[in-house]
């Protein structure tokens, strides 16, 4: 006899498409530095909310070699102190003897300043001066908290569109759907020059030629639901081994909403695009699978008006409970991106085509077929 | 932690290991007085947002236990587990986890002499289950800046220092830890605590190290890995780098706070709690071993040999988040060559990188199974390849490689390794414990591992050795009585010469397999060909090899030897396709011959590879 469990756990959290939500943005700078805004400013996608000075690259003068001395004689012939601007051919260290006849020179190879003198190797660090870096509110939205020397976390009411796999980071444009269904491929003659500054929407996979083209156009995203792996290396000019993506030197940012292959862009996905056509949306490539999962996705910063989602949504954490009844989609070939509702979860576990034993769900999907699959291989749809 | 009970009055066990990927919950009891594995529960690990805290992929897994076994084990308070047993079918006496969850223990390692101190920290951070995530040394062909750069962007969990023999030149030493100190990298994880470095060189230096390191990081000084240029020490350095582990690492994950107070022991690293397990195997049985534990982020090799144990962890080889890396290391073209079945270079890249972006899902079709031990063949192949660079002879003065060679096949002269005296091959890890037919994990490790000669094969039934690892340290008897009762599962024997043919078909050896004073069986082995024969579980036979002219069993090529061969699940495997195994280079020709081996070893359902044959 089958026994059946009134719940269970889905393996993996669903990713989050929906059309109102509220979205919480921390946004960090990387070492101390100073907050720009106040709490309850409202700010744009380019403010810039924090700034910080990161310490210039050192460069290490072998001074003790250069001149031919033990390292704990190296302080009595520098010409600089710790703390001293240097220009770039400006002398450091100086050794003469024989009353000048012999005379050596060590310059600065760079502009910067002395940061340290060591007696127990004889090398003398110089420093760049410091470069400022600036962190930017990313959403349109209002300050709700300021993290002093940090940054600020901003909120706004937003659709919110969480893909699996992004390329480049942090960009913002115009919401622009190149296709009209959402499993129609996303091909170099349905971009066109007025797509310049904008977030292009796909269907169901973007073609290389399809990317070439929105860079050459000046589009800032591709949102589509698959592509080819290697069409990405071939842009990228190098292989991905490891998902951990967000800084990739490319003009424009990449969000996959499925996978790769193609695969048609979720049913909820697309029309959150179609609605919010027109609008303006930031959107970000970063993905990191393992270790504080970062996954790439597109916000759409609405007014309450629209959305009357506040922060409370925001702190809700998803568990990802399976019931019968439950919307799930399924996320492994042969289902691959079917949705149904779960009917039960037995208990014992199961064998499959591989003639694997594994938990199982039993799903009806959208066309009445009842199918059994691992639960591993379905993600509760959440939003 | 709770007071342990006596070894004789504990009934029931709970153990967990928080994986990468999943968290694996262990139920076992004493049945009849005699220790059993009664339930085991899964799921997914729950370090990352939105979760956070690993107890909840604890719960959830131990209430896979519960459900499965009507025993209640989780308080309703969700505060840990109820201790100790109350008699029926409510609490436990024991529970003990190992994780390796958060990608483990990422280590930078420093020496002086890339081939040296550098080598021998290397030893020392992989023997502490870490991941090395780059080794700098003077002389590794980095200009200083560069090394800043490195040392800034990689935000290990701890540095090892090490260089100079004691007694030697200190400023080598003191220029690495000056860049250390320019450099100042922040940890991975926590913005709050200092970075813990080991330091472990000269110790003529170790008064100017504290001056220069001692504010900024914390510091910790032990013994010189390298006191004298022929002597390496790695136990000390190895010792400090657990201790801070436990300290610091563990307790910046998150979760493991909560964790730590619920077990009955300290959390052990995963690959800590599978090498004490196989070490164990090793002493017990007095043989030389080879042993895997393949994860979903990182690959970790173990190998006990005339009593030298070496244990590597390989980042990024694993077989869900690592699986896209393996692809990359291993070439297209290595992973497709296992493939019975024609499939594009696209198709298989989206298969392989679908994983990787949903890693903890699992294959639904026979095709899709075939693709992921293909990758695991290359994965434990290139894990190998890095565990063989780390088993060479200690030596002054070494020809130059740099950190990328370490992929690359190590000449067999160069590893102490000797494939002919490896007595046994032990599998452990999701995909080859999880293995719908023990057949595949079996073809997995002897064509990721290339046995030569006489070698038995063992595997981790259902995942459990890091748990019984753990609970080795304190119920040591009820760990052997398991791990000999419930985790081993004896595969069998492979047979399998060295040497190659010129053309398919030639002899290799003629095998004549005594299983009794009456009972024989003679055949002669093909080049090219698997023949394997049933010798089931707990059965023993005699063979005899003679091999051909091209060919050598231990003893030289054309040399006969004798030898006794164990029964398993599987049976024995007599491998005539030579080593080292090249595949045929024309698909059609190749997949023709897969076909033919996978058929041999019954792999996969016989319709299916009839099915594949045609296509």
């Amino acid at each position: 006899m089958v026994r059946y469990a009134k719940r269970g756990h889905a393996y993996t959290p669903g990713l989050k498409v929906t059309a109102c939500t509220y979205v919480k943005k921390e946004r960090l700078l990387p070492l101390h530095g100073e907050v720009l805004v106040r709490e309850g400013d409202e700010v744009d996608f380019n403010t810039v909310v924090a700034r910080a000075y990161i310490e210039g690259s050192p460069v290490i003068v072998k001074v003790a070699e250069m001149l031919g001395l033990e390292p704990d004689e190296v302080p009595r012939y520098m010409v600089k102190k710790v703390g001293d601007k240097v220009r770039k051919g400006e002398v450091l260290a100086s050794f003469r003897a024989f009353f000048g006849l012999i005379k050596k020179e060590v310059r600065s190879p760079i502009d910067g300043y002395i940061d340290y003198i060591s007696e127990s190797t004889g090398h003398v660090v110089v420093k760049e001066e410091p470069k400022p870096i600036e962190v930017k509110a990313y959403i349109k939205g209002r300050v709700l908290k300021t993290i002093p020397k940090e940054g600020a976390i901003i909120g706004t009411p937003a659709a919110f569109v969480q893909g699996i796999f992004g390329l480049s980071g942090e960009r913002n444009g115009e919401i622009a759907v190149a296709v009209s269904r959402r499993d129609e491929v996303l091909t170099p003659d349905k971009i066109t020059e007025e797509h310049h500054g904008k977030i292009v929407v796909g269907g169901s996979l973007v073609t290389y030629e399809a990317i070439e083209k929105a860079i050459k156009v000046g589009a800032v995203g591709i949102v589509v639901g698959g592509a080819y792996m290697d069409d990405l290396e071939k842009l990228l000019g190098y292989p991905i081994g490891v998902a951990i993506t967000g800084r990739e030197p490319i003009s424009i940012t990449i969000v996959l909403t499925e996978g790769f292959g193609k695969m048609s862009m979720s049913k909820r996905a697309f029309d959150i695009f179609l609605k919010y056509e027109g609008r303006k949306a930031a959107i970000s490539g970063a993905t990191q699978i393992r270790a504080g999962v970062i996954r790439p996705e597109v916000v759409i910063p609405l007014d309450r008006s629209e959305c009357p989602a506040d922060e409370s949504i925001a702190e809700k954490v998803e568990e990802g409970i399976m019931e019968p009844g439950t919307l799930v989609r399924i996320i492994r070939f042969p289902y691959f991106g079917m949705i149904g509702r779960v009917v039960s979860l037995p208990i014992e576990l199961m064998k499959i085509e591989t003639e694997s034993p594994v938990r199982v769900v039993e799903v009806e999907l959208e066309d009445g077929r009842r199918v059994i699959v691992p639960r591993a291989n379905v993600e509760v749809l959440t939003g | 932690m709770s007071k342990l009970l006596p070894e004789s009055e504990v009934r029931y066990i709970l153990a967990t290991d928080v994986g990468s990927t999943t968290t694996k919950a262990r139920f076992f009891g004493k049945v009849n007085g005699e220790w059993r594995l009664i339930a085991t529960g899964e799921a997914p690990t729950t370090v990352e947002k939105p979760f956070e805290d690993v107890t909840i992929g604890v719960r959830n897994a131990v209430t896979e236990v519960e459900e499965l076994t009507g025993h209640k084990i989780l308080r309703d308070d969700g505060q840990g587990m109820i201790m100790p047993y109350q008699g029926g079918k409510v609490g436990i006496d024991v529970y003990v986890s190992t994780s390796s969850a958060g990608g483990g223990l990422q280590m930078l390692v420093m020496g002086v002499v890339k081939t040296m101190t550098a080598e021998s920290a290397q030893k020392a951070a992989l023997g502490a289950g870490a991941i090395v995530m780059d080794v700098l040394s003077v002389d590794d062909g980095r200009s200083n800046y560069e090394k800043i750069q490195i040392l800034r962007f990689l935000r290990p969990d701890m540095i090892l220092l090490a260089g100079g023999v004691d007694g030697g030149t200190v400023t080598h030493v003191l220029e690495l830890a000056e860049l250390l100190r320019f450099a100042q990298p922040k940890p991975r994880l926590g913005k709050a605590y200092k970075l813990p470095v080991v330091y472990a060189g000269n110790k003529d230096a170790r008064s100017k190290i504290k001056e220069l390191l001692g504010e900024i990081f914390d510091l910790r000084i032990v013994d010189n890995i390298r006191p004298k240029l022929e002597v390496e020490r790695i136990e000390p350095a190895r010792n400090a780098i657990l201790e801070l582990f436990m300290e610091h690492v563990m307790a910046h994950a998150p979760g493991y706070d909560k964790l730590s107070k619920w077990v009955s022991t300290s959390i052990m690293p995963t690959p800590a709690g599978e090498f004490t397990m196989i070490a164990t195997f090793a002493k017990l049985r007095g043989v030389n071993v080879i042993g895997v534990g393949m994860g979903g982020a990182t690959t970790n090799i173990y190998s006990v040999f005339e009593g030298r144990a070496l244990r590597t962890v390989s980042a990024n080889i694993g077989m869900s988040y690592s699986i896209g890396n393996i692809l990359k290391e291993a070439g297209v073209e290595n992973i497709k060559r296992w493939l019975p079945f024609e499939i594009s270079d696209k198709d298989l890249k989206n298969i392989i990188y679908n994983k990787m972006i949903r890693p903890t899902t699992i294959p639904m079709t026979l095709e899709d199974l075939a693709v992921e031990h293909a990758v695991a063949r290359e994965g434990i192949r290139l894990a190998f390849n890095h565990h063989k660079f780390l088993a060479r002879e200690l030596k002054g003065v070494k020809r130059e490689r740099t950190i990328s060679d370490i992929f690359e096949e190590v000449p067999a002269e160069e590893t102490y390794l000797d494939m002919f005296r490896i007595h046994y091959i032990v599998g452990t890890g999701g995909l080859l414990s999880r293995a719908p037919r023990r057949n595949q994990a079996m073809m997995v490790l002897i064509d990721a591992f290339q046995p030569k000669g006489i070698t038995r094969l063992v595997q981790d039934s259902v995942f459990m050795m890091p748990h019984l690892g753990v609970l080795s340290t304190i119920y040591p008897n009820i760990a052997l009585e398991l791990f000999e009762k419930e985790c081993l599962v004896y595969l069998g024997t492979v047979v399998a010469p060295e040497g190659r043919a010129p053309d398919y078909g030639e002899t290799v050896a003629d095998i004549t397999i005594i299983y009794g004073p009456k009972e024989e069986e003679r055949f002669t082995l093909r080049f090219g060909e698997i023949r394997r024969v049933s010798l089931g579980l707990g059965k023993k036979a005699r063979v005899i090899v003679k091999p051909s002219k091209y060919f050598n069993m231990g003893r030289g090529y054309g040399k006969a030897v004798e030898g006794e061969v164990s029964g398993g699940v599987v049976g024995v495997v007599f491998d005539g396709r030579g080593r080292p195994l090249k595949l045929p280079e024309d698909p059609a020709t190749r997949r023709k011959m897969l076909i033919q081996w996978y058929k041999a070893m019954a792999l996969y359902p016989e319709e299916r590879l009839e099915e594949w044959a045609k296509s």
